[in-house]
């Protein structure tokens, strides 16, 4: 057998064991999917508030579109980051990881697997949360590149990836407050890369860190295609420093769960009972 | 009988000896620094001291020993779940940090504590392990079903919480079959398991040696069970090796004290005599 074969079944197997956890998780997920549409309503109707708000004409049309693509891509990046951060955090509830470490499948095969399930019910839930929201608000998307969107949350998704990576690291160094810690990076992440407001209004330093995160790049990168319809040529510079943070975070990740599973072998911090 | 260098699941093999370790240390840092006698000078608990040995293959292997011996610990670091402070171990020639993705190859590992994805069902589960192995899906299913057929588990698509803590058991020990692993190492598999479940184990791990090659290292408390099953039993006791022989050979060394001796008898002489020393020390230290 070859070491493709091989390496695609043991991603597959990744792929469809988080499918099987959703499905007969599906409560769970019932409750998070009507979390976040009820999230993503919330926020947008702070933009058909606004005139009242305010007491000044705004244009809300632009508002409710400039929130929305907030809160949708938030939603969909923070389903990858999760489902990737977590990815220790579960295995080590369900008691499984030893298994899975055991397993003759090489790390990175194990990020690839993950990471697939991720990007496609990260998009699941958020066309999901669109179709829930559209009900809702009157959008008109006549002047939107929604191609050139797409590929741009694509290309995000691969630095994101590399992220996660870094931080699935954490429950594996610290067994009880590593899932608050993802916790942590995903609320910075937040509040630095623009997502309900240009990053402009924050303070000098935090501008400044704003440009690490990727997430930064994706929004304005949305904006500039579903607000304003820039082509997707004209969207090219977004896809740059995404693509060099992919390149430098996710070999960078693996190096360093590399050297954490190493550190948790040393110290016995796989194990959970027994 | 495959031969040294011959080539099972696409690895060569370089040795006959299934399993050879040497020196082996371990040692995990101290929770508890103020019990004095699981600590060394530098506050580490060993759990595994200094231990040697060899296990040929098609042999079964039977590592004894009373709790927080290090029997768990020390297939851990077989298992390539911890990584030794001290010392070297190979499976059929290879070293297991060195070739670790080839030693995962052709090893297996049955805990004591089934560890499943709980809301899985026991088909889905084992579908996961089978295809962590590169299995086609359909050999997958077609061999979850035989084998879990044979240990009377009719259950394939309940979630596994639903199951009794013996069935988990079993499941267990089906995902380890599964991989039809060459070495196998069980952590007490009957552990749990009713008296007829257990002689089905018994007949399983058998039946895995003679039929399918494999060679087994096993822990257990049950000093019949070792007797039936083990050709050599070691007797680990604060983490180190006190004893080694066959269960006949180790009977025979206590004649001279029990005349009719089980190798419950044994135990209880071997690791009797910690007892002492420790109850000692405790008076000591209070
Ligand atoms: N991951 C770990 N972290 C810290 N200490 C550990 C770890 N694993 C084992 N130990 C300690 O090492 C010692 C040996 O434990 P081990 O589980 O190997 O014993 P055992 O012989 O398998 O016992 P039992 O018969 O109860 O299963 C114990 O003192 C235990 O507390
Ligand atoms: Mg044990």
């Amino acid at each position: 057998m070859s070491f493709w074969t091989r390496e695609l079944r043991a991603t597959y197997a990744f792929v469809e064991r988080n499918f099987n956890l959703v499905k007969r998780y599906w409560g769970w997920e019932l409750v998070w999917i009507t979390y976040s549409i009820v999230n993503s309503l919330a926020i947008t109707f702070i933009g058909a508030g606004m005139e009242k708000i305010s007491g000044q004409s705004v244009d809300t049309q632009f508002l409710i579109l400039y929130l929305l693509v907030g809160t949708l891509i938030w939603s969909y990046l923070s389903v990858v980051f999760d489902s990737i951060s977590e990815m220790i955090t579960w295995e080590r509830w369900e008691g499984t990881i030893e298994y899975t470490f055991m397993a003759p499948v090489s790390r990175s095969t194990h990020m690839i697997g993950t990471t697939l399930f991720a990007v496609a019910y990260g998009i699941f839930r958020t066309l999901i949360t669109l179709g829930v929201v559209t009900f809702f608000f009157q959008i008109n998307l006549e002047k939107a590149n929604l191609a050139g969107a797409m590929l741009l949350l694509l290309i995000g998704s691969v630095s994101f990836i590399g992220f996660g990576i870094v931080a699935a690291v954490l429950p594996l160094l610290f067994s009880e407050r590593g899932s608050q810690m993802t916790h942590v990076i995903e609320a910075l992440l937040l509040l630095i890369s623009g997502i309900y407001y240009p990053i402009s209004v924050l303070p000098d330093w935090l501008q400044t860190v704003s440009m690490l995160s990727p997430a930064t790049y994706v929004l304005d990168a949305m904006r500039e295609a579903i607000l304003h319809g820039k082509s997707t040529v004209e969207l090219l510079p977004y896809a740059w420093p995404l693509l060099v943070m992919g390149v430098i975070t996710i070999p960078f990740g693996l190096l360093v769960f590399g050297i954490v599973e190493r550190f948790a072998k040393r110290t016995g911090r796989l194990k959970r009972s027994g | 009988m495959q031969v040294v260098g011959s080539d099972l699941k696409g690895v060569t093999l370089m040795s006959n000896v299934a399993l050879n370790a040497q020196n082996v240390g371990k040692s995990f840092a101290s929770e508890e620094p103020f019990i004095k006698r699981w600590r060394n000078r530098n506050g580490k608990r060993l759990a595994v001291n200094d231990v040697s040995f060899q296990v040929n293959r098609g042999e079964i292997y039977g590592v004894l020993g009373p709790n927080g011996s290090g029997k768990s610990t020390l297939i851990r670091c077989i298992a390539t779940l911890l990584i030794p402070d001290a010392g070297y171990i190979e499976i059929f020639g290879h070293d297991i940090e060195r070739d670790e993705m080839i030693v995962k190859r052709l090893i297996n590992r049955v805990s004591v504590d089934a560890a499943f994805f709980k809301k899985l069902s026991a088909m889905e589960n084992l579908l996961y392990a089978a295809r962590l192995y590169s299995m086609d899906g359909l050999t997958a299913r077609r061999k979850i079903r035989e084998i879990l057929g044979r240990l009377g588990i009719k259950e394939l698509n309940q979630p596994l919480e639903h199951m009794s803590r013996g069935m988990q058991q079993k499941v267990a020990i089906a995902r380890a079959f599964l991989s039809s692993p060459i070495l196998l190492l069980l952590d007490e598999p009957t552990t749990g398991l009713d008296p007829r479940s257990k002689r089905e184990v018994q007949e399983f791990v058998l039946e895995m040696r003679d039929q399918h090659d494999a060679t087994v290292l096993l822990t257990t408390h049950d000093m019949d069970e070792a007797d039936k099953l083990c050709d050599r039993v070691a007797i680990i006791d604060n983490g180190k090796i006190i004893a080694e022989d066959t269960p006949q050979g180790l009977k025979e060394s206590i004649r001279h004290r029990i005349p009719q001796p089980t190798l419950e008898d044994v135990f209880m002489e071997l690791t009797g005599k910690q007892l002492v020393v420790e109850q000692d020390l405790a008076k000591e230290v209070s």
